[in-house]
């Protein structure tokens, strides 16, 4: 797949590098402000309460 | 036409024996695609530890200090959100600010302000700040006084509450008092783990027949998820209510980074004293509270 990405990125090394770091920070900020917002309610990692009796 | 065909015929045995991909270069393909998933399925996981950790917090500070700011304000406008009924169609609206939280060995900065929460407080009200048990007493009364917090991540107001001692001031500010309550066990210093103090009790049985009793509850004890029993007006007594005593207990998760189980602090009142505008207004702590912070500190 990174394989794949990279050949198919146009111009030259230096345009090609700037292209991937564009993308690493754009899936990081997807992945930090949407999709683990969004997922991590249904997991079990951050509950703190007890039930009332 | 015929000449074509002639020349387009013997061209496929002119090229090179090309068979497609051999079965080696579908292995290498496979395998190098499991690795690329494993490796990024780890960076993905390793971001996600710094979503909890660090993005959480920030996005927890902002509302954190909403709540605190809109209390202040309220206070400082003469209004009480404890002056409504803590349950009910009138009730302080959960989300809203109600109290501050100090605990002097925590540091001098250690303040939250202290959310109202539903019966069990939801995330939401958790990423605001601790949150208080709404069906629980308000702070100063007799029984017990409930809040929830985060410990790791989510303003995580109650990382290090691990570190409380025993005899360990817990300082509840609302607008008409400051109340001074003090982790449970005995003596002031010692580890306050299963370390327990015996709070006189009235005690009702299934006959209705009413007991007195010396109830022992631990300063801090570690429990099952499902245990509410911590929350109970006398800590794992059911059908008991302490004679006098204003406990508050403070619930958060355990070990640190995870829900299997529960780490709860028991603290009783002792002490307390007027608030007024002008320690709301400076900031200042009223004498009594700043001895408490220079006893930690000494």
């Amino acid at each position: 797949m990174y394989v794949w990405i990279w050949r198919h990125l146009p111009g030259p090394l230096t345009v090609k590098l700037l292209q991937v770091l564009l993308l690493i920070a754009a899936v990081s900020l997807l992945l930090l402000f949407v999709v683990f917002p969004w997922i991590e309610p249904h997991l079990p990692i951050s509950q703190v309460t007890v039930p009332e009796k | 036409m015929s000449g074509d065909i002639l020349v387009a015929a013997p061209a496929p045995a002119a090229e090179p024996p090309r068979s497609g991909p051999t079965v080696g270069d579908r292995i290498r393909f496979v395998l190098r695609g499991i690795g690329q998933t494993l490796i990024t399925l780890g960076l993905v996981v390793l971001l996600f530890a710094v979503y909890e950790v660090w993005i959480t917090n920030i996005f927890a500070h902002r509302e954190q200090v909403k709540v605190y700011n809109a209390l202040h304000k309220e206070w400082l406008n003469g209004y009480d959100p404890l002056s409504l009924p803590s349950t009910g169609p009138h009730a302080i609206p959960p989300g809203t600010g109600i109290a501050v939280l100090y605990m002097p060995r925590l540091g001098d900065d250690y303040h939250f302000a202290i959310v109202q929460g539903s019966a069990v407080p939801d995330q939401s009200q958790l990423e605001k700040g601790p949150a208080h048990y709404a069906d629980t007493q308000l702070p100063g009364q007799v029984g017990n006084f409930g809040v929830a917090g985060h410990r790791v991540g989510k303003g995580e107001p109650f990382l290090n509450i691990d570190k409380l001692r025993v005899g360990d001031a817990v300082i509840v500010e609302t607008k008409t008092m400051w109340w001074i309550y003090e982790v449970l066990g005995s003596p002031p210093g010692a580890d306050p783990q299963d370390n327990t103090t015996p709070i006189p009790s009235k005690c009702t049985d299934a006959n209705g027949n009413v007991t007195s009793a010396n109830l022992k509850v631990p300063g801090r004890e570690i429990v099952d998820p499902g245990d509410g029993s911590v929350l109970l007006p006398v800590p794992n007594n059911p059908g008991c209510v302490p004679t006098k005593d204003a406990l508050m207990t403070m619930t958060t998760c355990h070990p640190k980074f995870t829900a299997s189980q529960r780490m709860i602090i028991h603290a009783r009142l002792v002490g307390q004293v007027k608030n007024n505008k002008h320690w709301i207004e400076t900031g200042k702590f009223p004498p009594v509270i700043m001895q408490l912070y220079k006893a930690v500190q000494g």
